[in-house]
C-alpha cells in the first residue's frame, strides 16, 4: 500500500478529481488535508516537489517566486502551507506530479499558496485535484507559475466540492521566451460559489497560453470563471476556450485577452449550454488590442440542444437519453481534455439525474 | 415491408400531406418524385418518426407493425435507416464513434466501410463540421453501411454532389441494398433477385441516383398527394420534357 492509500480513506473522492491513489503513471504526489500534509513525495530526479512552507525554509531562491506573479494581497490571512514543484532545467519528465488539497473538518477555511517552477527548457504537467468530504468550508487557493525560456507546463485543476464550499483561487503565471503554458480546469461539482478570473502574462517573445474550461452548475450553484492573457511580447499567443454547461446554476464565463504588441494572435471561445429551466450562462468575452499588427478573435454562443441533432442521432438507435449524453460529452469535448474515465462516468450521472428530475 | 394508409401528416400545424398510400414490398425499391415542397422529405421524416411531424390520420406499417407511434430510436433498431438531406454538425463526436454508435451491438469495420466509401480521412473529424455536400452524403451512407438497415431511406442522395461522385454513391447504395449481384454458381440472376431482401424509398430530384440505383416504382408527389405511381425512367422522361405542371392534370 502506498503512502497516499494509507493517509486518505476516501478513495473515490481522490479519482473524481484525478488523483491516483495507487500512484500509477504519476511521478509524485502531494497530498494535504485540511492544514495538514499528508503525504508529499516524488520519484523524478531534477523535479523538486515541498510543501511550500519548507521550499521557504531550505530554498534561499523561492522567497523570490512569493507574490511575483500576482500582486501580493495583504488583507489575506497567513497561508497554512500548499506545494511547491519544480522542474530543473531541461528535465522532462514522462508522468505527471499529482497533488490534492483535501477539505474534512466541516466549516473550515483553507489557505493553501502553490507555487511551480518550470526552469529553462523543461515540461512538467501538474494535476491538482481540490475536493471535500464535508458540505461546507472555504478554499482559497493562491497559485503562482513561473515558465521560463521554453519551458512546457500543462496543469490541470479539476474541482469537486460539497454542496455549500466556496472557492476563491487567484492564479497568475509568467511566461517567457518560447514557454508554454497549458491550463486545463474542470469542475462538475462547483459547490456554491466559485470566482476565479487566473491571468497569464506572455512577457518573451514566442511565448503561448492556452486556457481550457469545462464548466457544469448545479442549481444553487453559480461558477464566475474566466481567464485573463496579457500578450506583452511580440509574436506571442493565446487561446482561451470554455465549454459551459448548466442543469440549472449559474455560469459566468469571462474572457479577457490584451494584445500589447505586434504580431501577437489571440482567441477566446464561449459556448454555452442551457439544459434546465432557471439556470443561466453570462458570457463575457473581451479583447483588448493594443498594437495595430495584431489579429484576436472571439467566438460566443449560447443556446439548448438542438433538437434536431438529438433526432440525428436518434435515427441512429440511441435512446433520447444516450443522445444527449453524446452530444453534451461531445459539447465539453471530455475526450479531448483527456479525462479519466471516473469523470465521464460522473458527467454521466450528472446528466441522468438531471434528467430523472425532470421527468 | 413498408405500408403507409391515408396518411395526413402537420409541420407547424400546417398540413402539408393529405392522405398518402403507399406499399413497399420486400426487395423492392421506389423512388420518390416531385417539386421542391411538394411533401418528399416529409413523408420520410415521418416514416423515420421525427417530433416536428404530427400524424394527423392514417397509419404507417413496418413488417406488419403499427409503428406509428414509435419513438425514432426503436424503428431504427427494428432496422429503418435514413440517409438526412442536410444532417446537422455535431461537435465534439467524430464520425468514427457516431460510425461505431450506428453498429449497435453488432461488430463493425470501420476502416472497410470508409474505404470503399472514399471517407477515411473524414473519419476523425466532427460529425459533418466543415464537410462538403457530397461529404454529407458519404458519411450519411458509411453511417447507414454500418448501422446496415432492412429498409433504406434515402433523401436525396445525389444533390450537390458531382457526377463521378454520384457513380460512387450509387455503388454504394446497391452495396448497401445487396444488389451488387454477380453470377452465382447454380443459380439464376432471377433467382438471386428475388432472394434480396432490402427495400429502399429513394427521394430524387434530378434522377441522377437512378442511373446506378434501378428503382423498381417510381411515384410523384405533388402537393402532398401522390398523383401518379410509375415506371420511374417514363416518368422522369415526362418530367425533364413537360415539367410537373402535366402531373397537376392528374390531380384530380
Amino acid at each position: 500500500m502506498s503512502d497516499v492509500e494509507k493517509t486518505l480513506p476516501a478513495q473515490r473522492d481522490l479519482l473524481r478529481v484525478g488523483v491516483d491513489p495507487e500512484e500509477k503513471e504519476r511521478c509524485g504526489t502531494f497530498l494535504q488535508d485540511n492544514d495538514r500534509v499528508v503525504a508529499c513525495g516524488v520519484r523524478q530526479d531534477g523535479v523538486d516537489l515541498l510543501s511550500t512552507r519548507e521550499a521557504l525554509e531550505r530554498f534561499p531562491e523561492a522567497r523570490g517566486y512569493l507574490w511575483r506573479a500576482l500582486k501580493e494581497d495583504l488583507e489575506l490571512d497567513e497561508f497554512q502551507n500548499g506545494y511547491f514543484i519544480r522542474a530543473r532545467e531541461g528535465v522532462k519528465p514522462l508522468f505527471p506530479v499529482q497533488s490534492c488539497l483535501y477539505m474534512s473538518r466541516e466549516g473550515m477555511r483553507q489557505h493553501v499558496h502553490n507555487i511551480v517552477v518550470v526552469e529553462e527548457g523543461a515540461e512538467l504537467h501538474v494535476i491538482t485535484g481540490c475536493t471535500s468530504s464535508v458540505r461546507k468550508g472555504t478554499h482559497v487557493g493562491v497559485s503562482e507559475f513561473y515558465i521560463k525560456k521554453g519551458g512546457k507546463l500543462h496543469f490541470t485543476m479539476i474541482h469537486a466540492w460539497g454542496d455549500e464550499v466556496e472557492t476563491l483561487p487567484r492564479t497568475g503565471a509568467i511566461v517567457e521566451e518560447g514557454g508554454v503554458f497549458i491550463s486545463d480546469y474542470i469542475c462538475m461539482h462547483p459547490g456554491k460559489r466559485i470566482k476565479m478570473y487566473p491571468t497569464a502574462y506572455l512577457v518573451g517573445p514566442g511565448a503561448t497560453a492556452r486556457f481550457h474550461s469545462v464548466l457544469v452548475a448545479v442549481p444553487g450553484a453559480l461558477m464566475d470563471v474566466g481567464s485573463r492573457v496579457y500578450l506583452q511580447a511580440p509574436d506571442t499567443r493565446a487561446e482561451v476556450i470554455s465549454r459551459a454547461v448548466s442543469m440549472g446554476g449559474a455560469i459566468i464565463a469571462r474572457g479577457h485577452l490584451i494584445g500589447e504588441q505586434p504580431h501577437v494572435r489571440a482567441h477566446l471561445e464561449c459556448r454555452g449550454l442551457l439544459l434546465k429551466e432557471g439556470g443561466l450562462i453570462h458570457a463575457v468575452p473581451e479583447l483588448e488590442g493594443r498594437s495595430i499588427d495584431l489579429e484576436m478573435t472571439h467566438e460566443a454562443a449560447v443556446g439548448k440542444i438542438a433538437q434536431e441533432k438529438v433526432e440525428y442521432l436518434m435515427a441512429r438507435g440511441l435512446t433520447e437519453d444516450e443522445a444527449t449524453a453524446a452530444i453534451v460529452r461531445g459539447f465539453l469535448n471530455v475526450d479531448i481534455i483527456g479525462l479519466p474515465d471516473v469523470l465521464r462516468e460522473e458527467l454521466d450521472k450528472i446528466i441522468q439525474q438531471s434528467d430523472q428530475e425532470s421527468l | 415491408m413498408l405500408k403507409v394508409e391515408g396518411l395526413k401528416v402537420e409541420v407547424g400545424g400546417k398540413e402539408v400531406l393529405h392522405g398518402i398510400n403507399l406499399h413497399l414490398p420486400k426487395g423492392k425499391v421506389h423512388a420518390l418524385m416531385g417539386p421542391n415542397g411538394s411533401g418528399k422529405t416529409t413523408l420520410i421524416m415521418t416514416i423515420m418518426g421525427f417530433g416536428r411531424y404530427k400524424v394527423t390520420q392514417g397509419r404507417i406499417y413496418y413488417k406488419g407493425r403499427d409503428i406509428t407511434d414509435l419513438p425514432v430510436y426503436e424503428r431504427a433498431r427494428m432496422g429503418i435507416g435514413l440517409a438526412f438531406q442536410r444532417p446537422p454538425i455535431v461537435r465534439g463526436i467524430k464520425t468514427r464513434q457516431l460510425v461505431e454508435m450506428c453498429a449497435g451491438d453488432g461488430e463493425v469495420d470501420v476502416e472497410a466501410i470508409a474505404r470503399e466509401l472514399n471517407f477515411t480521412e473524414f473519419l476523425d473529424r466532427d460529425v459533418n463540421l466543415g464537410f462538403s455536400g457530397g461529404e454529407m452524403k458519404r458519411s450519411e451512407l458509411v453511417q447507414l453501411m454500418a448501422q446496415n438497415p432492412e429498409l433504406v431511406l434515402l433523401d436525396e442522395p445525389e444533390s450537390g454532389v458531382d457526377l463521378e461522385s454520384i457513380s460512387l454513391l450509387g455503388r454504394a447504395i446497391n452495396r448497401l441494398l445487396g444488389r451488387d449481384l454477380e453470377p452465382e454458381e447454380g443459380k439464376s440472376m432471377k433467382e438471386l433477385m428475388a432472394q434480396r431482401k432490402k427495400s429502399a424509398l429513394i427521394i430524387t430530384h434530378t434522377g441522377h441516383i437512378l442511373q446506378y440505383v434501378n428503382a423498381d416504382l417510381g411515384h410523384v408527389l405533388l402537393d402532398g398527394y401522390i398523383v401518379c405511381s410509375g415506371n420511374p425512367k417514363e416518368i422522369l422522361r415526362t418530367v425533364e420534357k413537360y415539367g410537373y405542371e402535366e402531373c397537376a392534370k392528374c390531380l384530380t
